[in-house]
């Protein structure tokens, strides 16, 4: 089990803040998710699509720090920070590594990488969600989804 | 999140993906598949009818199983994606890898 917790009251811009913070644990990913797509309903219920794209982007970005961030350590931390806005939602995810630089990341849709069994997960991010960006050194990702 | 396999009349072993298909959970249902190779099953259909999302882990895994199934001359489809996961394989261009099926009855029917 994975809680959420809210960081402070609404804000003036009527965003919402939750936080959950855990350690490498890969067993965790699932909970983690139900954690924020729960806190994202208890300001407004969010569009079955939405749902689908959170689940899988929240999914894809705390793996990716637990596995090649935090390189499994189970001694490392990740922290997922969500902002529920009136538009939009904002998922930070961050992880203790040393980052990466996501510009190097090959297309996993090339004929060459397309029987691949790993490689796809930065793709799917970008493909699900409408803004993606990295803090310079590579160990943040702030994913941006519309609310509904 | 679980899966559970039935072989049907057909012969051909249906595995329903229920919840998601992620990291957490992507080596229980190579092990499953394993299991199933181990034992002469060759028809495999995957059936993801109630199934949530899938991460790139999970999308690894199929392609993974998805060579072994080929390796032994098995046949491995899938089916009852909803229209999020449908375009998540086309996206990724693993529709082109896959038998995809609207149905688990359409995909039983190709066999």
């Amino acid at each position: 089990m994975v809680t959420a917790a809210r960081v402070g009251p609404r804000d003036s811009d009527g965003r919402d803040r939750f936080r959950v913070e855990l350690h490498t644990d890969l067993s965790k990913v699932g909970y983690v998710v139900e954690a924020v797509i729960n806190c994202c309903n208890t300001v407004a219920a969010v569009s079955t699509r939405t749902q689908f794209r959170l689940c899988t982007v929240v999914a894809e970005a705390v793996a990716n720090a637990m596995v090649n961030g935090n390189r499994n350590d189970p001694n490392r931390l990740v922290v997922v920070e969500v902002e529920v806005g009136a538009d939009s939602i904002v998922i930070a995810v961050s992880d203790e590594g040393d980052g990466f630089d996501h510009r190097l990341m090959p297309d996993p849709t090339h004929d060459t990488l397309l029987a691949a069994t790993r490689g796809r997960g930065l793709f799917m991010i970008r493909s699900l969600a409408d803004h993606v960006s990295f803090n310079d050194r590579g160990n943040t990702i702030w994913m941006t989804l519309p609310r509904c | 999140m679980a899966f559970s396999a039935n072989r049907v009349a057909s012969g051909v072993t249906v595995v329903a993906v229920e919840g998601q298909l992620i990291v957490a959970n992507r080596q229980e249902l190579k092990q499953l598949m394993q299991e199933a190779l181990d034992r002469g099953d060759r028809k495999f259909l995957l059936d993801f009818t109630k199934t949530a999302y899938v991460d790139s882990s999970g999308l690894g895994a199929l392609v993974s199983i998805s060579k072994k199934v080929r390796e032994v001359g098995g046949d491995l489809r899938l089916a009852g994606l909803n229209e999020d996961l449908r375009s998540l394989f086309e996206l990724t261009k693993l529709d082109t890898l896959f038998t995809i099926s609207e149905t688990a009855s359409e995909a039983l029917a190709g066999f």
